[in-house]
């Protein structure tokens, strides 16, 4: 089973929530989809068995010696990539698409496409499983292809170890990463926090999520910090027939077990959160619908 | 000067510091603009009273295939880099996958028989508001199973203007949204939590800035909840630390609900004045 925790708003705790569920017990592969933010291999310590290049998105490069300057490429480009100045043709890296179409066009055949080398996907073993994870070199683009290719590694993993789960750690927000991350797995959690940007946040993550699969669950982090907006939004997911998966309360320890370079339900598994965490992941693999508070 | 809020990991409290900056700096009078650029999650309204002035579409051109036309040349799915012309000439299968279209417009210069016409296709809005204050608030919000909010983040970055100091509230991570913010910015203002998942991400944004040549200081949200990492690395790295904020309930509370703490607490409101007075006196107001 493919099990993805995304959120929509960043910074509601997926990844503690995360951590917490893959040191439950169950040998189980962890994969690391927030691939420009990945931090759960802080908590694992995995140790690599496989290193991969990943090879990220093109870019145009032009060529002066050949370049005549004649602006075509300027007048086709979409992504106000191109731009003359002092003489020069110059192509912007951060607003290139990499769609080859200046390439194709340029009349002097000046400009080349290449590919960045630097971003790498790991996976290995850690103390309760195998780990495979992405790290896009920074200011890389093209996240999604990364986000497939830790997917399909960490399917390769689970054949071979005989693992049943795998548990995905998805990126904040709704676009092309996220869709990579969601698309075509059996279950979605969505960890949001009792604030107005959160219910926000959950609302647009919540249409994504549901276009993909029906067993989507809701997780209240920090409820406790307002009860009242926690309320309000499970009164929201129960009109959406979305399954409230628990409330966590806000807890401090959950950072001083992250500093230790553990997880709250490793460090002090006797905890009220830790104890809520259980019992979410227990219901979640017993695939019940039963809502736990 | 265009001011850029961001910080690689989310939830640290970027929109927390760019709505808090934008009202002091409404507070005080200073043509001041903010612009919520995190069109995946756009929050920044939710703290303000606001009268929608404006509403506008971003679209881009998505081609649209007319088969009788067709020669079954093969150039449009060839010169697609985005496998969006799902192309089977034995059946004469040509279809356009709108979701994979990035707009380019290759196809259609590259169809010879005249067969491909482009249509919009609207990716998200540009709305305008303005605040209680009479400040505007432009939001970029990209349209839910989009999957690019890039072109509305430009969009709206560039109805903000170049007048005046401009707030951009970032997307979170470092990759394409979140360059795209950046690169408008003539300075980064990072906000992070003193955490081992707060400094990896801080590392990967800083040396993500380092590539584009852009000049950043950090704030420390929930400084007390933590460790040391970031304020090691900080030094070791000599990027100026312009401001610690610790953990209070009565802000966690307030931003729950959508309010701003600077409307009701004054050292709030002097701490985050004096961050924007420490930034335009080593940086000016004026754009690079």
């Amino acid at each position: 089973m493919e099990l993805a925790v995304i959120s929509g708003k960043g910074g509601t705790g997926k990844s503690s929530v995360t951590a917490a569920f893959a040191t439950l017990g169950e040998k189980l592969v962890v994969a690391d989809c927030d691939v420009d933010a990945a931090n759960l291999y802080l908590l694992f310590n995995p140790e690599h068995e496989t290193e991969q290049v990943y090879i990220g998105g093109h870019k145009a490069v032009v060529d002066h010696t050949l370049c005549t300057v004649c602006g075509i490429c300027e007048s086709y480009c979409r992504f106000d990539a191109i731009t003359e100045e002092e003489g020069k043709i110059v192509i912007s890296e951060t607003s290139c698409d990499g769609c080859f179409f200046c390439s194709r066009i340029c009349p002097m055949d000046a400009i080349t496409m290449v590919r960045s080398d630097k971003s790498r996907m790991y996976s290995g073993s850690f103390r309760n499983g195998m780990m495979v994870y992405g790290r896009l070199a920074p200011g890389e683009e093209n996240s999604g292809k990364l986000v497939s290719m830790v997917r399909d590694e960490a399917k390769r993993v689970a054949a071979e170890k005989g693992m049943k789960t795998i548990l995905i750690d998805g990126p904040p927000g709704i676009g092309c990463p996220v869709i990579s991350t969601v698309t075509g797995v059996d279950r979605i959690v969505i960890v949001t926090e009792p604030t107005m940007s959160g219910l926000a946040d959950l609302k647009r993550v919540h249409d994504v999520a549901r276009k993909f699969t029906s067993e989507v669950g809701v997780i209240i982090n920090k409820s406790d910090l307002n009860e009242a907006m926690a309320d309000r939004i499970e009164g929201w997911c129960a009109a959406q027939g979305s399954t409230l998966l628990g409330r966590l309360p806000f807890d401090r320890r959950v950072t001083d077990a992250m500093v230790a370079g553990r997880s709250v339900v490793e460090m002090h598994p006797d905890a009220e959160i830790s104890k809520a965490i259980n019992k979410i992941w227990n219901n979640l693999m017993a695939n019940g619908k039963e809502q736990v508070i | 000067m265009k001011i850029a809020v961001a910080s690689g990991k989310g939830g640290t409290g970027k929109t927390f510091v760019a709505t808090n900056l934008f009202n002091v700096l409404s507070m005080r009078g200073d043509n001041v603009t903010l612009v919520d650029c995190d069109a995946e999650a756009p929050d920044d309204l939710l703290f303000f009273t606001a009268e929608r002035i404006s509403e506008s579409e971003v679209t881009h051109q998505v081609p649209v295939i007319n088969k009788d036309a067709c020669t079954w040349c093969s150039r449009c799915s060839n010169w697609c880099n985005y496998n969006a012309i799902f192309y089977v000439p034995t059946a004469k299968v040509i279809e356009v996958i709108e979701n994979l279209c990035h707009g380019c417009g290759a196809c259609s210069f590259a169809c010879n028989s005249g067969a491909i016409t482009e249509k919009p296709v609207v990716l998200g809005t540009v709305n305008i508001y303005r605040t209680g204050r009479g400040y505007p608030l432009v939001e970029a919000r990209m349209r839910v199973n989009e999957m690019s909010p890039v072109r509305v983040i430009k969009a709206a970055i560039k109805e903000a203007g170049e007048d005046g100091m401009v707030v951009l509230d970032s997307p979170p991570g470092t990759s394409c949204p979140f360059i795209q913010t950046v690169d408008r910015a003539d300075y980064v203002l990072l906000v992070t939590e003193p955490t081992p998942f707060g400094l990896s991400d801080l590392r990967q944004s800083v040396e993500t800035l380092k590539t584009m040549n852009k000049q950043c200081g950090v704030i420390i949200n929930r400084a007390d909840i933590g460790d040391s990492g970031v304020k090691n690395y900080l030094s070791e790295e000599q990027i100026p630390l312009l401001g610690v904020i610790n953990y209070d309930p009565a802000i966690a509370r307030s931003y729950s609900e959508g309010r701003l703490i600077t409307d009701k607490n004054d050292k709030m409101a002097g701490f985050f004045a004096g961050l924007a007075d420490k930034i335009i006196s080593e940086h000016g107001t004026g754009s690079n």
